[in-house]
């Protein structure tokens, strides 16, 4: 248990909103992402008087800033805030704080509320904040009080980053921000009936060795889990222990660099082939700090029946939420893995991880050479971040928006650090790239940050080019350009015998678009300026946005169909 | 397969809680058949006795979601062999039909009611029961006109020789010494 720490200002009595900045500072936030407005200006004025301690990021629109604390959360690890005004303010925050639910971020929102005599009364700017966001927030709390500001900020945090972490919604009442109070912060360390690290289970543990012990075809499947609890170092030495080949979902990507002998790819819908097959040929499936998703499971009455499943997992009502387990080990992972490895036995499986090779081979033949190395004349957006990947050589930060690039990107990309693959899982929020980087580059000044983005996605937050501008953020921004929405019309295709209903757009010159931004652009149309443009873009000292023209009508492969199971993968790209 | 189950939640007393518990039943489209809160025998804790017919597996399920509110302190599910349940029922009938009438005094003595008030124009008839027990007294009663009638929903205890949530209690008080 860390100490308290505790700051008691009683000789000076001050206002609500000066209290929400020294908790914030308290609660060591250095940026806060957000957009202004009425009911939240005392917060704002006093802003000013912290300059020295608390950034601000202004962007276009809250959904930028929430996706911004969104992608300064997931690299860093810490927790983002971010704040708005009422009513339409907080209203726009809610698709982002959707997304952070669903793919667990740690994030503070900020909120201002009308003053509390007139709540209720249908006041200008104002909604039921509390109400809406309830679904979609780990806790939301409102604050009608000064004197109740330093221990609800408090409150906060610690909901959202401990556990399985989540975001936090704090609507404060303009009134309680003008409030006078004595301040004294206390930071939070225990909420009755809380308990966000369940208790270990040693017995299942070993339990869960015992049947690892007598695998023939063991099977790991890792998801973000093993990054939210910073554990990558012991999964690392539990699956070189083990000798386990392991796959992971798509946001569980960074956990394990891309090259390792035992990684053998990426689950789900459009994962690669071995991965989906073996999940059913497997006799122990032991899964890691993921969540059984419909989109990595596909049916699940085709989904690995054979197998014993292990389930090792922070969160208690995950477990038997869509499989159940043969054996659940609940608890941070952080804790367990190492408690696993210890009981495990030193093991290779080189016949086993040869039989995914072989399914491999199949893969690159019919699908991943014609993707990364095409014949046709069109460029694909496999050959782009091929591209993208020598230059940057595992490096870099990936922050992606939501569509067919998205998978390319998680199919293709090369990594060899954790945190450093960002991108909408559960919610599929289309807008997201962008402001996420953003976010993301302020968080890792230090670090290449590249946001691949389709034309539907950029152009639903495309305002955020004025942040960048404004707040000189060096993001680059790849654009993967088909005129399509690609993966709509891709099921359009597959699906719905080709009517392409309302899914090509008409795009602006996105290269003027983001010149009357102020930022640089280029746009590549051909195959032989693709490779020197890249390096141009990633060379660049400020932002760039590099719109590259993509074959229209290419599909990503392999797939799951919707409602199939998961070794009724097809790879679907025969005769091509 | 669906049966009656009765879910008792232990909470803090906190605005929007009850709104924070409802959500998860209509995002999961399970009915609530009762709801009934009120305070615990524990000072400051809540209790929320919800029944729901639905399979073992979904009511799993969603005390699995009601346990992780933050302000939830425990909830447990209980088939109706593992419970002592009652509900409350109040009739409001005309006084001269029950004046008129020879069966009445039989009919509250064979359905253990009592009468709670007694006006000129009205009587007060107060019964406790299952619910299939105070809806046979409804219907025994209708034929003297039935003006109200209202009922509670459920209340709960269990079988079970042990306090399932002062053991809960304990155990959180050593897993936060333990921390």
């Amino acid at each position: 248990m860390t100490p308290d720490t505790i700051i008691k200002t009683t000789t000076k009595t001050i206002t609500g909103s000066e209290a929400l900045l020294e908790s914030l500072i308290q609660e060591n936030t250095e940026i806060i992402f957000g957009y202004p407005g009425g009911a939240i200006m005392p917060v704002y004025d006093s802003l000013m008087n912290h300059t020295d301690k608390i950034r601000h990021l202004l962007t276009r629109h809250e959904q930028g800033a929430v996706h911004a604390a969104q992608g300064y959360a997931r690299v860093t690890g810490k927790t983002g805030v971010c704040m708005a005004t009422s009513g339409p303010g907080a209203t726009n925050l809610i698709t982002g704080l959707a997304d952070a639910m669903m793919d667990s971020t740690p994030i503070v929102a900020i909120t201002g509320q009308v003053i509390s005599p007139l709540l209720g009364t249908d006041a200008f700017q104002e909604t039921d904040v509390i109400g809406i966001s309830m679904p979609v927030t780990k806790w939301n709390f409102l604050i009608t009080k000064a004197e109740d500001i330093p221990s609800v900020i408090a409150k906060a945090f610690y909901i959202a980053r401990t556990g399985r972490p989540g975001p936090v919604l704090i609507d404060i009442a303009k009134d309680a921000q003008f409030g006078k109070l004595d301040f004294e912060y206390k930071k939070c360390s225990y909420i009755r009936g809380y308990l966000p690290w369940p208790k270990v289970n040693e017995k299942a543990v070993k339990q869960a060795a015992d049947l690892i012990n007598k695998a023939e075809k063991p099977y790991i499947l890792f998801g973000q889990g093993v990054t939210l609890a910073g554990a990558e170092e012991e999964f690392k030495q539990f699956i070189e222990k083990s000798g386990i080949p392991a796959a992971w979902t798509i946001l569980g990507v960074s956990a394990l660099p891309t090259g390792h002998p035992q990684n053998m790819g990426m689950l789900g819908m459009h994962g690669n082939y071995a991965t989906n097959i073996m999940t059913n040929e497997c006799d122990v499936l032991i899964a890691i700090g993921m969540r059984f998703d419909d989109r990595v499971t596909g049916n699940l009455d085709k989904y690995a029946r054979q197998a014993k499943i292990i389930h090792m997992e922070i969160d208690p009502a995950e477990i038997y939420k869509n499989i159940k387990p043969d054996i659940a080990v609940t608890g941070n992972v952080k804790k367990t893995l190492p408690l696993l490895t210890r009981h495990v036995q030193e093991r290779k499986f080189d016949g086993w991880i040869a039989e995914f090779k072989e399914l491999d081979k199949k893969e690159h033949y019919e699908v991943i050479s014609q993707d990364l190395y095409p014949k046709k004349p069109g460029l694909t957006m496999g050959e782009v971040i091929r591209l993208m990947n020598e230059k940057t050589k595992g490096e870099a930060i990936i922050v992606t928006d939501v569509g067919q690039h998205q998978m390319f990107a998680s199919r293709y990309i090369k990594l060899n650090h954790p945190r450093s693959f960002v991108t909408s899982g559960g919610l599929g929020t289309m807008g997201f790239g962008v402001p996420t980087a953003m976010g993301a580059q302020v968080g890792k000044p230090d670090r290449q940050v590249i946001a691949i983005v389709g034309d539907g996605g950029l152009q639903m937050t495309i305002q955020e080019l004025g942040t960048i501008k404004q707040s000189e953020i060096p993001v680059k921004i790849l654009l993967l350009n088909n005129n399509y929405l690609g993966m709509v019309r891709q099921w359009q295709e597959m699906f719905f015998d080709k009517r392409y209903s309302q899914t090509y757009l008409m795009n602006p010159d996105f290269i003027k678009v983001a010149e009357g931004f102020g930022i640089k652009g280029r746009k590549v149309l051909e195959r032989p300026e693709l490779k020197e443009a890249i390096e141009e873009m990633l060379d660049y000292k400020g932002s760039y946005l590099l719109d590259v023209s993509i074959e229209k009508e290419d599909n990503v492969f392999p797939m799951v169909p919707a409602g199939a199971g998961v070794s009724e993968i097809i790879l679907g790209k025969e005769n091509k | 397969m669906i049966q009656t189950y009765t879910i008792t939640a232990f909470s803090e007393n906190h605005i929007g809680l009850l709104n924070r518990i409802t959500i998860i039943f209509t995002r999961r489209h399970v009915n609530i058949e009762s709801l009934t809160v009120s305070e615990s025998a524990i000072p400051g804790i809540h209790k929320f006795t919800i029944v729901v017919k639905e399979t073992k597996e979904k009511v799993e399920k969603v005390v699995r979601q009601i346990e992780k509110l933050v302000e939830v302190l425990k909830a447990f599910y209980h088939p109706d062999e593992e419970v002592i349940h009652q509900e409350i029922a109040l009739y409001k009938v005309p006084t001269e039909a029950l004046l008129e009438s020879t069966t009445l005094e039989t009919t509250i003595r064979k359905h253990n009611a009592r009468i709670l008030e007694v006006t000129n124009e009205y009587t007060v008839i107060e019964k406790t029961g299952h619910k299939e027990e105070t809806q046979e007294l409804f219907e025994q009663l209708s034929k003297y006109g039935v003006k109200q009638f209202t009922r509670s929903g459920r209340i709960a205890i269990t079988k079970l020789s042990q306090e399932l949530f002062s053991n809960f209690l304990q155990a959180i008080d050593e897993e936060q010494s333990n921390n």
